[in-house]
């Protein structure tokens, strides 16, 4: 397992660029030194909590904020003082934003009618159609926005944003506002939309499993900084730090030291004073406090001792369908989450709460990491 | 007690009062109209239709009304939008309530106090004294329809701000936004996305100011100096001074009458521009 660079930067042909860019409202700083290249056609999601500046960075690509210092580029160009007006860029608001007093065709044929020089009112109903057509609202031009569900908002929302054919277009936690089941149905329509198009897509999202699903890359944030960039496989194999390890998935966590680092490998002591051997994850050096990351469905739970493996006690056990859930307790290290699939599970019988069991896992699954 | 009885116990309040202070005047006024006056004054029951005969007379009245009305309200309109607009979308929240209040505080003053301030300002010593001093000479103000239109503007500006504000304070920033991004210039934005969501502030400020104005007398009395009279100041005269109260009457029912084709016109168009949108339906 090889680590990416945190940040990549083929800039060459770059559909939206930031560099060492910070945006200050007041004494906060919401956002610090971001970094970024988009590729066309790709479809990036700015990931973390609120608050996190993810946001912010899209209101810059977008021009409702100005920078207060660093570069936006769209196309290759500067546009730091271009107003939203005339950026080729569209977005899809969190809350809609429909216009209330319009129909769901006006609303969505607001952008075209706003081209100079103008298009003709039979060339904007055909894109309008065509466009309510991909978003399966067709028969839906004549009505009002706020007589329609959410979900139907939102895909007149995204058709209102998309029939401009923009060349970026920003979706602010586009899904927040819809029930779970529709937002899976919604997601499945963005990916498919997103393909259809070509067109680049920026997602903000807090939600790890929508950025996870969806993205070609993902751009984890905390306090207004860009943690780590990266493939949804290559944040969740190689989480560059503790952070992005607990965002990006689940995982077990182990607090130590760090006793050595060699050829991408380090060695590990807990507080409790096991050792430990794993992969080294980017910027740890020896003798520093660090993390020791464990995804839960790389430990092999058994009845039997395992090679290498640490005496358990079953705490709990949860039926997920296709995998079981156990928490797990050794008596000095602490408590594991372990995830064991079906097939695993019918080599044995379950393990019960309170069954004496042993956890054993392959060193190259664990991860050492920097302390946040 | 039935639903229906408790209904109607809710609305006898108010229907008693509007029953005795309006309906029953009304009533009264109608019926004078068609009066004779008696030699004494006061009214004398007849059945004539003279006194209608004779509203020609006091034509000037109802033309400065009809003129200056639609006038003051427009006026009031166009300078208070820009002020509701900036008060509602672009102050900082925290200064808002501070600045709203100094909009009302001119109602902590009695109207007729505030426009003799008005006489003195636009009279010799105020302002034609201080246009004279950088060479402008000759200008008259007070006792003009100008005197009256400013003192119109200046009381009635804050019923027109109130509602607009209101309504404009409701906007979702969002919409004027998503009007940018979609690449409509800040006049596009104005026109398409502000002006018809605050519509129906406009509506509400508009009817309050033109009802208010086909009624007044005050600010023509004391500002119009008895040049610029207003039907309100022709009742005034009629009821009070020269007391023919059939004659009143009878200008006082066709004010009522021209009000009410004026505001159904004015109805109507509003509705027609609105979109059938029922959560902001006009007043």
């Amino acid at each position: 397992m090889k680590y990416e660079p945190v940040v990549r930067n083929d800039t060459s042909s770059a559909v939206a660029e930031l560099r060492h860019v910070s945006k200050r409202f007041g004494d906060v700083e919401a956002a610090r030194d971001l970094n970024l290249s988009v590729a066309p056609g790709e479809f990036l999601s700015f990931l973390g909590p609120s608050g996190c500046g993810k946001t912010t960075a899209l209101r810059m690509l977008a021009g409702f904020e100005t920078p207060s210092e660093g570069e936006v580029l769209i196309d290759g160009e500067v546009v730091n003082a271009l107003e939203p007006f005339r950026r080729p860029v569209n977005m899809v608001f969190q809350s809609y934003a429909l216009f209330p007093h319009l129909s769901v065709f006006d609303n969505v044929a607001y952008g075209l009618r706003q081209r100079r020089p103008r298009l003709s009112s039979s060339q904007i109903s055909e894109k309008v159609e065509r466009t309510l057509d991909v978003v399966r609202l067709v028969e839906f031009g004549k009505r009002r926005t706020w007589e329609m569900s959410g979900g139907q908002q939102q895909r007149v929302a995204l058709a209102r944003a998309i029939v401009n054919e923009p060349k970026l277009l920003l979706l602010d936690e586009p899904l927040a506002a819809l029930d779970r089941k529709l937002r899976k149905t919604m997601q499945i329509e963005l990916q498919d939309l997103q393909r259809q198009l070509g067109i680049t897509f920026i997602l903000v999202t807090h939600d790890q499993e929508e950025a996870l699903s969806l993205s070609d890359r993902i751009c984890v944030m905390r306090d207004g900084r860009i943690v780590q960039i990266g493939t949804p496989r290559e944040l969740y194999d190689a989480p560059a730090s503790r952070y992005v390890a607990d965002f990006v998935g689940s995982s077990n966590f182990l607090e130590g030291s760090i006793e050595s680092v060699a050829g991408g490998r380090a060695e590990f002591t807990d507080v409790s004073g096991h050792r430990f051997a794993g992969q080294a994850g980017p910027g740890v050096e020896q003798r520093v406090r660090g993390t020791l990351s464990l995804r839960p469905e790389q430990i092999r739970i058994s009845r039997e001792p395992l090679d290498g493996g640490h005496p358990v006690t079953v705490q709990n056990r949860i039926f997920l369908g296709e995998h079981t859930e156990y928490v797990v307790r050794h008596e000095k290290i602490g408590t594991f989450i372990v995830l064991a699939s079906r097939r695993a599970e019918d080599r044995e019988q379950p393990l019960d709460a309170g069954t004496r069991a042993y956890i054993a896992w392959n060193p190259d699954a664990a991860l050492i990491l920097r302390a946040d | 007690m039935t639903q229906r009885t408790r209904n109607w116990l809710l609305i006898a309040p108010s229907g008693a009062l509007l029953l005795v202070m309006l309906v029953l005047p009304l009533s009264f006024v109608f019926v004078f109209s068609f009066g004779e006056r008696g030699l004494s004054g006061g009214y004398v029951p007849a059945f004539t239709l003279e006194q209608y005969a004779n509203l020609p007379a006091r034509w000037t009245a109802f033309k400065n009304t009809l003129i200056l009305a639609p006038l003051g309200t427009l006026a009031a309109l166009l300078i208070a939008y820009p002020l509701a607009y900036q008060l509602a979308v672009r102050t900082d929240p925290k200064w808002k309530t501070l600045l709203l209040v100094l909009v009302i505080v001119p109602f902590w003053t009695s109207i007729l106090i505030r426009s003799y301030a008005w006489i003195y300002i636009l009279g010799g010593q105020g302002l034609p004294a201080l246009l004279e001093s950088v060479g402008i000479e000759n200008v008259r103000l007070i006792y003009t329809p100008y005197a009256v239109t400013i003192g119109i503007i200046y009381g009635y500006l804050p019923l027109m701000v109130f509602p607009i504000y209101v309504a404009l304070d409701r906007l979702d920033t969002g919409l004027l936004e998503a009007s940018s991004d979609l690449g409509a210039r800040p006049l596009t934005t104005l026109l398409k996305v502000t002006l018809p969501l605050s519509l129906p502030g406009v509506a509400t400020g508009c009817m309050l100011v033109f009802i208010l104005l086909m009624g007044e007398f005050l600010i023509p009395a004391l500002l119009g100096g008895g040049k610029v009279f207003f039907v309100g100041n022709a009742l005034v005269d009629l009821f009070l001074q020269s007391r023919n109260w059939a004659f009143g009457s009878a200008v006082a029912f066709t004010l009522i009458v021209i009000m009410l084709i004026t505001i159904t016109i004015y109805m109507r168009l509003i509705a027609r521009l609105q979109t059938g949108r029922e959560d902001v339906a006009v007043m």
